[in-house]
């Protein structure tokens, strides 16, 4: 006992002292520039362009940027927007939650922190506008992606490309096995993938002012416009390598990689212009060996339609360094770092020097598309989003119960707006 | 169990049993190790495989020429910046927080196990239901109090949290276990003077060593392998005290591409929760109780 | 060095050298006092520490939760049960219901059945920890690693092309068409199950391992001289001296199952009638912002595990009034 007293005693008065030395270990000062915290969802190589493009802003102000990136950001911001723990700046999901955050006063208004007349006068008014809320710039974008374009392989199809969608469907496999390759399988995302094929289908068909009142809630699911949409995307279901076993199980990434195989799988491939990284990767594609003609229009009054997507960036922090880094991002100077190392467009006009033809045709698409839409998808509430994108796997699977998904869309566009 | 089995001691038998006769005992086994670890295997063959490869044909293709091995998964993983400090970080997280969880169950567990007082099988239960409280009920009342007392982003905050969600699990764990304890050590150390302080550190402690091996590796692992938590408290505000698990999650780009660098990465990554245990494994072994009962 | 070495490394020494300072510093202050008071106040001392983390962590953020489920999506107004109604009205809830009932009942048949047999079967052999070693793997694997393991597995190519996934170049060689594992509902749900078995096996294995080591060897020995064959040293020693060990595995994977969210999460997103009441309510919380719904989930878990609470409370009662 009494032994086992004193070794206590001598456990003690270490604890006291181990106490006393984790109080004087706390954090010691940073020397030089201010940080700021940056959330986003960019990984791989992503990453390392963002931290290229931050890096010359590093080094002119001494300020360093900590980057969290993360695919999770929902969970992220969501817990963060509830609690005040925030980073500086963040990428944000999309429009929707950007409306929700601005109106809930989180977001910062930017108003006072751009040029404003500079920024405008570079960036495609599309982008002015999504990033706007309430009068009130709060969202700018990074870089962009332009949708609806069709790839192939040169070695495969040598035809010129297909003017009409009559056309495209029209055309013969030749020695491919099927006219389409198509994947939605995305993990958590799965399904995305149709919901741009339904997204090109609605502007083509039946024009932006449809697609803007759908998008917004006030033109219903099961209106025969958007019911055509489905029905289109069904027919290039029919007429896709594999069936739906195969669309709903291969990963968007992988789907393209049919268009490489001997004997190719398919002729045609409809997906966004950031695909030709994944082309490289996975299906064991060179430079030469993919190309791509935009989708063609379909209704002749909305000719020269074209979707596109962005990455939206925001402040949660209003601190000087935080500012002058936001402001850096917009300019061409920055814009131009991500877009030479490939894999993005950019929203601002001044930025003109593509690595590559392929990038560069998109960017000149994207810079002449007479009516230019952002992904439907991502400007609905992201609970809608969500069933938009089970409804495509659901669709894909089954699409006899077209009727019945375009109803259960309707509902979950009621609730998702607050009914 | 297995009919075949002659009756021997268990231990006897280890040494003793014949090739012959215990055949199906071998045989069962080594079918469900075969069964755990093709598809781990087909993992580790994928990623020394270029990424075009891998998503063309099967692993097991990989064993006929050509043979087309490459170390670039490898390579790109540990040249990735950050990665270093982001192991140390993950060490710095995890170490405490497994032992502040292990200590303060191992208290609680002692009295729920050899103390009276009242509602004790009440509170008890409600300790072990806990249990069941999804974690992402707890990350947005937890988070604002972290903001309140300023320790958001530090690794005091995952400290903590990780305690916190660790212990009903921890608690349970080792009450049964020390519930199971013979009495009448308890009783003899009591009548020789012990206090119930010195009965629980020279004698409860020692013989749950197994137990407590298992708890360690078990508190060790989730921790090691938890972003979620990591993420929320420290995620935010402070990129520099982010966990490996984070940091690797992220070599996927927000498209989910790149996936053939997680493959790599999965393997530095589960390098050293198995060393971990399999440096425990000597504590799991027969005997070790009456050994410290003894000693 | 490294600043922050040296602050882990006081903690990794401070922080256990504080908790045995406080039972040592409290029993002081005990020995002092009346034996009768003594015995009452000591209880409190030693489950102090614990109550006060589960209090901050879990107690009150489920309190919190409780208050939220019974709101409308941002918290702002109450709207009585309306939550819970749509919990248990909607078709999507229910499905995802069902499939967590699945979960329980046969995620942990696997695991607490296969981690019995291999805890017992490697217990004879001499390989023992390599047998142990190659059960535990999983259980380091991180979730998205595991999730990318079983597509390989699952993995789906178009009949006729060169099968990518294990298990379907398994069926192509014995002349099976190749199926959707994954896609395909309701089998898909047992695919998925089986995830979770592979994963939490060896956690099961580890811990049943643990109490086997604790039963005497001369019990059984004694039995066996006697001339009890195996099955009879099992069901008459083994399995009764194993059976709270059981419990306790067995109750903490009812609680996993019902928890369980990660597998669902990164192979599925719920798609293809997978979804499970976890999922749900991170999709209610974090993609759908609807806090009210969310927390009725959570309060809904809190409640289905009631009946295996009542069940470990006989039990404790039980084990005190045998020992």
């Amino acid at each position: 006992m009494n032994q086992g007293s004193r070794r206590w005693r001598g456990i003690a008065a270490l604890a006291g002292a181990g106490l006393l030395a984790v109080v004087a270990c706390t954090p010691a000062a940073e020397t030089g520039g201010t940080e700021v915290s940056v959330i986003g969802t960019w990984g791989g190589s992503e990453q390392e362009s963002f931290l290229a493009m931050v890096a010359p802003w590093e080094e002119s102000t001494g300020n360093t940027v900590k980057y969290t990136g993360t695919r999770d950001i929902n969970a992220v911001l969501t817990t963060g927007v509830a609690s005040g723990i925030l980073p500086d700046l963040a990428g944000l999901p999309g429009p929707g939650q950007m409306t929700a955050w601005a109106q809930a006063g989180a977001l910062k208004p930017l108003d006072e922190v751009l040029d404003l007349e500079t920024y405008r006068a570079d960036t495609s008014p599309a982008f002015v506008d999504l990033g706007t809320v309430d009068g009130k710039v709060v969202g700018v974008f990074i870089k962009s992606a332009l949708k609806g374009l069709i790839w192939y392989n040169p070695n495969v199809f040598s035809g010129s490309a297909p003017t009409t969608w009559e056309a495209v469907m029209g055309t013969d496999p030749g020695s491919a096995d099927s006219l389409w390759c198509v994947g939605i399988e995305s993990g958590a995302a799965s399904g995305w993938a149709g919901t741009d094929w339904i997204e090109d289908f609605v502007l083509r068909q039946s024009g932006p002012d449809v697609y803007d009142a759908w998008v917004n809630g006030t033109h219903a699911w099961s209106s025969p416009e958007i019911k055509s949409a489905f029905e289109a995307f069904g027919e290039v279901l029919d007429a896709s390598f594999g069936g739906a076993d195969t669309v709903v199980s291969t990963n968007f990434g992988a789907a393209g990689n049919p268009l490489f195989t001997d004997p190719p799988g398919c002729l045609f491939h409809h997906q966004a212009s950031f695909i030709t990284d994944f082309f490289k990767e996975q299906g064991g594609a060179a430079d030469g060996d993919f190309d791509f003609f935009p989708m063609p229009d379909i209704n002749p009054s909305y000719a020269g339609a074209f979707t596109g997507a962005g990455d939206l960036f925001g402040m949660f922090n209003d601190t000087p360094a935080a500012r002058d880094l936001l402001k850096y991002l917009v300019t061409a100077e920055a814009q131009q770092i991500w877009v030479s190392r490939g894999g993005a467009l950019s929203g601002n006009t001044k930025v003109t020097e593509y690595p590559d033809e392929v990038s560069a045709r998109s960017a000149a698409a994207l810079g002449s598309a007479k009516i230019f839409r952002f992904d439907g998808g991502d400007l609905m509430p992201t609970a809608l989003q969500s069933a938009f994108f089970k409804a495509m796997v659901d669709f894909t699977q089954d699409q006899s119960a077209l009727d019945s998904i375009l109803a259960e869309l309707d509902a979950a566009s009621e609730s998702a707006r607050g009914g | 169990m297995t009919a075949a089995v002659k009756p021997a001691s268990a231990v006897a038998s280890k040494s003793r049993g014949r090739i012959g006769t215990r055949w199906p005992l071998h045989l069962t086994i080594i079918v469900l190790m075969v069964i755990w670890l093709v598809p781990t295997v087909g993992l580790f063959v994928n990623s020394f495989r270029p990424a075009s490869d891998v998503a063309g044909s099967g692993w097991w293709t990989a064993f006929v020429p050509p043979w087309e091995f490459t170390l670039s998964n490898y390579e790109h993983v540990l040249a990735r910046q950050g990665l270093d400090q982001a192991f140390i970080n993950s060490l710095f997280i995890t170490i405490p927080a497994t032992v502040m969880t292990v200590l303060v169950a191992a208290f609680a567990a002692y009295a729920f196990a050899w103390m009276n007082f009242p509602f004790k099988n009440v509170l008890f239960v409600i300790v072990v239901g806990l249990l069941v409280v999804p974690l992402q009920s707890t990350l947005i009342p937890v988070l604002r109090l972290f903001a309140s007392t300023g320790i958001a982003g530090t690794f005091l905050a995952v400290w903590l949290a990780h305690t916190g969600y660790g212990l009903p699990f921890a608690i349970y764990l080792l009450r049964n276990y020390m519930g199971g304890l013979p009495r009448e050590v308890f009783e003899s150390a009591a009548i020789d003077g012990a206090s119930p302080a010195t009965a629980f550190f020279r004698l409860a402690l020692p013989m749950s060593v197994p137990v407590l091996a298992s708890l360690a590796i078990f508190q060790f692992l989730f921790i090691w392998n938890d972003l979620l938590v990591a993420l929320i408290y420290i995620g935010a505000v402070n990129s520099e005290n982010l966990p490996l698990t984070v940091v690797v999650a992220n070599l996927v780009n927000s498209l989910g591409g790149e996936t053939h660098f997680l493959t790599a990465a999965a393997f530095l990554t589960m390098a050293l929760p198995l060393i971990v245990f399999l440096a425990l494994q000597r504590y799991f072994v027969r005997g070790i109780t009456g050994g410290a009962v003894k000693g | 060095m490294d600043q922050r070495l040296i602050t882990a490394a006081i903690v990794v020494f401070g922080v256990p050298a504080v908790l045995v300072g406080y039972i040592w510093l409290t029993e002081r202050i005990l020995q002092v006092m009346p034996e009768q008071r003594q015995g009452r106040i000591r209880p409190w001392i030693w489950i102090a520490p614990a109550l006060l983390f589960l209090v901050v962590f879990l107690v009150y953020p489920t309190i919190n939760t409780l208050v939220l489920s019974f709101q409308d999506r941002a918290g702002s107004a109450f709207v009585g049960l309306a939550n819970y109604e749509y919990f248990f009205t909607s078709s999507s809830t229910l499905i995802s219901l069902r499939n967590s009932v699945l979960w329980v009942i046969f995620m942990t048949a696997g695991v607490v059945g296969l981690g019995l047999i291999i805890a017992i079967l490697v217990d004879r052999v001499r390989y023992e920890p390599i047998a142990k070693s190659v059960i535990f793997v999983p259980l380091a694997i991180s979730f998205v690693a595991a999730s990318i393991i079983w597509t390989f597995m699952y993995q789906f190519r178009a009949p006729g092309t060169a099968q990518t996934g294990t298990l379907n170049a398994v069926l192509e060689l014995v002349g099976v068409a190749p199926s959707a594992f994954i896609q395909t509902a309701p089998l898909n749900n047992f695919f998925l199950i089986i995830v979770g078995v592979w994963m939490w096996t060896g956690f099961a294995m580890v811990i049943l391992s643990a109490g086997l080591k604790g039963i005497s060897t001369e019990l059984l020995e004694a039995a066996r001289v006697d001339g009890a064959n195996e099955w009879q040293v099992f069901r008459g020693i083994i399995l009764p001296l194993l059976l709270p060990t059981i419990f306790v595995v067995g109750t903490t994977i009812v609680i996993t199952a019902l928890k369980s969210f990660d597998i669902v999460y990164t192979m599925t997103s719920g798609n293809f009638e997978t979804d499970v009441i976890a999922h749900r309510m991170y999709q209610e919380m974090f993609i759908n912002g609807h806090f009210g719904r969310a927390s009725a989930v959570a309060i809904v878990l809190l409640v289905a595990i009631v009946p295996f609470m009542v069940l470990n409370i006989k039990r404790f009662r039980e084990q005190e009034a045998i020992r």
